[in-house]
């Protein structure tokens, strides 16, 4: 059982060896401050394209909305206009609340088999916290990486900056400085809800059993990305100053690797992994969430025609070939009949 | 029932939810007695032109495959990629969350893990990935990928056969992944080579064939209305007199047959025998029955989205033939998530009938401007809302009554309210089970999508099991007897479950409640329910 996620997690150290190794021992700065993360900024553009493409290539046949309350049907009936959408205003709200809030998620029943053989399905928030503090603490990493491709940085990345880092904590030795920079909150809480989403995908016995090496390894790789990026801030200071010219010098074309420290080049190889690693896997929930059926669709097939674009013709069997079967019963039985029986003198 | 099926002490006692010690994909299906339902006569698969018709046995090692059967299977799915976006998505976007794993009537009653939804999908997934995919082609196992093998074939016919499609798993996935999708096209699949069980087949061939499932032929069929028609002038003494097959009525009737053939269906039907008669009494109303489209049900939609269109076809060639103004259907699942979700698309546009009106109050029922198809129990409700029923409720009192919500109308279509209503206003004693086991929370009965068989009972009575535990906690803190519901596979379904779980408690559908609440135009002293046992009121203590 511990295979997969030891396999994962032998591959994320030796990526991390590789990344080291290249540049700290064989100074490969170029190849991996340069030539990887072009390659897996390519490979994440046109393969998520390429992903979502592919998947919008294949028509809706059919509306299949998954509806979670009332239908809207009589006029004095209440219906649930966000969790079972007549029109399309309804269905764009419950696409940005489960986009954005994880609706669905938010549901989740934990099923309890209790003394006296009684059942009871209590409300489970631990699942929609971990994945909401990850998801947002990690989109607000990313946004705030932004300060390093601008120049210069926009007020509201600024701003977001400032309200990340409210928490001011002092800690200041010999050996540890923390503090100083400002404490990031998001950086925490993202590898605080990284810690408990593996730790869950490790210990509860349904969630282990069908996980593959697969689940693993994003989650140890993303644990890769905060601790580098969390040593570099607050324990081995990395120059600053350096990166942002790198990392201008790569959004405008003109790219030079600068020469410092390998863990930045570590953080910088995980995240350009993670990247191409992106349209290949599950991490594609992200382009799909928005295309799920179930969900984008008004429940109003009864009202409006939806067309199929493929519908085609099928055999049927039809009303006559069935009187033909039937006509003598019929009109034995006193159903009314299309055509009388033919006397044919037999 | 089933004779080696185990006692219910001990059935529930023997569910475990712990996890095998080798991998899923390490461990091989075992088909099991009692968990499968017969493979499909042949002679049915052949009547409607269903590929690779042959008798077959699941428990024998040899399956009788045709040879190419990894071929059909790889171009039946990769033309179904190309057919459904749905699947696509549902293929590639899983992150494994967890959250549907005990979601699922099978998983809580069987335990078996293969039961919770994400690796029932899994089973595809992984074939898929293989197939289709880079990621499974280059690194195999790690992504989760392996190959078409005759055990994996195995493994899928076992377990979307114990799916029963009620979509519970979708309403909690963060993605909306439906394993009912998933199962329904998976079925498509078996079906390419000849894999489906009886009692799908031969239904579909019956319906094909005779108009219903049951295989009732026409004369039969007005038999059997016939037989309520006395069994009805008996307990209210009035003569319903229904009409079949006429041209010219108003509006067309389709309901399960299931209703017109077994207990307790069969009281519901009479209730719908005699409210149509007391609406034509007092306000005219016209509709009639038809033996060609007798069948509300439409186990096509368990065996292929081709087969369902055949069988539902039925619908609006019938309502187009008889010259009706709109159609009026009556309780059933899966039925109204074929007309909600399917009918108009396959099958409209329903352009030759009318906008629905109801003829008595006025409503104009613009949910189903385009289909042309209304449910009976938005068609109650509004008559009851505009007080047009004559109702003596306290001929239900004896009842203490609770609602389940079926399925198909509950998360295919959202119809929650509008039943209730019409319980509430049929009988005084309505109780709720616990939240999170009703509307679109319901569990399935355990027999949905085609199991309702008689050989699978064993697996029955494990997926009803979290149904029939919130009934017996009604039935425990309020004294709840009667189970109501929309939907005639209940009918069928719920009886054996209740007298395994729950002797206590019987089955009803909505509108018998709402026949023996009606007082009929001209009607005898009534001292008998439509099941001939002694009105509460009447009852000597």
């Amino acid at each position: 059982m511990n295979s997969k996620y030891m396999f994962s997690l032998v591959m994320v150290i030796l990526l991390f060896l590789i990344a080291y190794i290249g540049v700290e021992v064989a100074g490969l700065y170029r190849l991996f401050g340069i030539f990887i993360p072009y390659l897996a900024a390519f490979v994440f553009v046109v393969g998520f394209v390429y992903r979502v493409v592919y998947w919008a290539q294949s028509p809706v046949p059919f509306r299949i909305p998954t509806t979670c309350g009332q239908q809207r049907s009589l006029p004095w009936i209440r219906p649930a206009s966000l969790d079972n959408p007549s029109e399309n205003s309804g269905v764009v709200i419950r696409m940005f609340l489960e986009i954005v809030f994880f609706r669905s998620l938010f549901r989740n029943l934990r099923f309890n088999f209790n003394k006296g053989q009684k059942f009871s399905y209590e409300w489970e928030k631990w699942l929609w916290l971990g994945s909401i503090l990850f998801h947002w603490s990690f989109f607000t990493v990313v946004i705030r990486h932004l300060r390093f491709f601008t120049e210069p940085v926009p007020l509201c990345l600024q701003w977001l900056e400032k309200a990340d880092s409210f928490l001011r904590l002092e800690f200041v030795t010999d050996f540890v400085q923390i503090g100083l920079p400002g404490i990031f909150m998001s950086g925490l809480v993202l590898l605080a809800a990284l810690i408990y989403l593996l730790l869950r995908r490790m210990w509860i016995p349904q969630v282990n059993y069908v996980s593959f090496a697969a689940d693993f390894f994003p989650l140890f790789l993303i644990i890769g990305i905060a601790v580098s990026g969390i040593l570099m801030r607050y324990f081995a200071k990395t120059d600053i100053v350096g990166i942002k010219e790198f990392t201008m010098g790569l959004v405008t074309f003109h790219p030079k690797a600068p020469e410092v420290s390998g863990i930045f080049y570590v953080h910088l190889f995980f995240v350009s992994v993670l990247l191409a690693y992106f349209p290949f896997s599950k991490l594609m929930h992200f382009g799909g969430v928005f295309l799920s059926p179930t969900r984008n669709l008004a429940n109003n097939s009864r009202a409006e025609r939806h067309v199929n674009p493929w519908n085609y013709p099928v055999k049927i069997h039809t009303y006559e070939a069935y009187e033909d079967e039937f006509r003598e019963k019929m009109i034995e039985a006193g159903l009314p009949v299309e055509k009388e029986l033919t006397t044919n003198g037999g | 029932m089933a004779d080696d099926l185990p006692k219910a002490e001990a059935l529930i006692t023997q569910i475990d939810h712990k996890v095998p010690q080798t991998g899923w994909m390490d461990t091989p299906v075992t088909i099991r007695k009692g968990m499968y339902c017969y493979a499909s006569n042949p002679k049915s698969v052949e009547y409607v032109g269903l590929p690779h018709a042959r008798s077959w046995n699941p428990l024998e090692e040899d399956w009788k495959l045709p040879e190419n059967w990894q071929e059909i299977i790889y171009q039946g799915f990769r033309e179904r990629l190309d057919r459904f976006r749905s699947l696509k998505i549902f293929m590639d976007i899983c992150v494994r969350c967890g959250a549907c794993a005990d979601k699922c009537h099978f998983f809580i009653g069987t335990g078996d893990p293969k039961n919770m939804p994400v690796l029932r999908a899994e089973l595809l997934r992984s074939v898929y990935r293989n197939d289709f995919t880079l990621a499974g082609k280059l690194l195999g196992r790690v992504a989760g990928a392996r190959e078409m093998t005759l055990d994996v074939l195995k493994e899928w016919w076992y377990y979307l056969f114990q799916c029963t499609e009620c979509r519970r798993c979708s309403v909690f996935c963060p993605y909306g992944i439906d394993t009912a999708e998933i199962t329904i096209i998976g079925r498509e699949l078996l079906n390419l080579i000849g894999l489906n069980i009886d009692w799908i087949a031969t239904p579909v061939a019956n319906c094909y064939r005779t108009g219903n499932h049951l295989g009732i032929q026409p004369h039969a069929f007005k038999d059997m209305l016939d037989f309520f028609q006395e069994d009805i002038e008996d307990i209210t003494g009035v003569d319903v007199e229904p009409s079949f097959n006429r041209k010219g009525a108003d509006i067309l009737f389709i309901t399960p047959s299931g209703d017109v053939f077994a207990d307790p269906g069969t009281y519901t039907c009479m209730g719908y025998m005699m409210l149509f008669h007391y609406l034509k009494e007092r306000y005219g109303f016209d509709i009639t029955w038809s033996t060609y489209a007798s069948e509300g049900g439409n186990f096509g939609f368990f065996t292929s989205h081709e087969t369902m269109k055949r069988l539902n076809a039925k619908m609006y060639a019938e309502a187009k033939r008889l010259g009706v103004k709109w159609i009026l259907g009556g309780e059933c699942g899966h039925m109204w998530r074929v007309i909600n979700q399917y009918m108009d698309t396959m099958n409209g546009p329903a352009d030759f009938m009318e906008e629905p009106v109801s003829p008595i109050t006025g409503t104009v029922f613009e949910n189903a401007r385009s289909t042309k198809m209304v449910h009976i129990a938005e068609f109650l409700a509004d008559l009851i809302k505009h007080d047009k029923l004559e109702l003596d409720v306290s001929r239900n009192d004896n009842l203490k009554v609770t609602f389940h919500d079926s399925c198909n109308p509950a998360r295919g279509m959202g119809l929650l309210d509008e039943p209730r209503y019409v319980l509430q206003n049929v009988c005084r004693h309505f109780y709720e089970m616990p939240a999170n086991t009703i509307r679109e929370n319901t569990f399935c009965c355990g027999g949905g999508a085609g199991l309702n068989a008689g050989e699978d009972m064993e697996l029955r009575m494990c997926g009803g099991l979290p149904r029939a535990n919130a009934v017996r906690h009604v039935h425990e803190k309020h004294g709840v007897n009667m189970l109501a519901c929309v939907c005639a596979i209940d009918r069928a379904v719920f009886p054996a479950l209740m007298e395994y779980w729950v002797p206590e408690v019987d089955v009803t559908g909505l509108t018998e409640l709402v026949a023996n609440a009606l007082i009929m135009p001209g009607e005898k002293e009534r001292d008998i329910d439509l099941r001939g046992e002694s009105l509460s009121g009447t009852e000597e203590e």
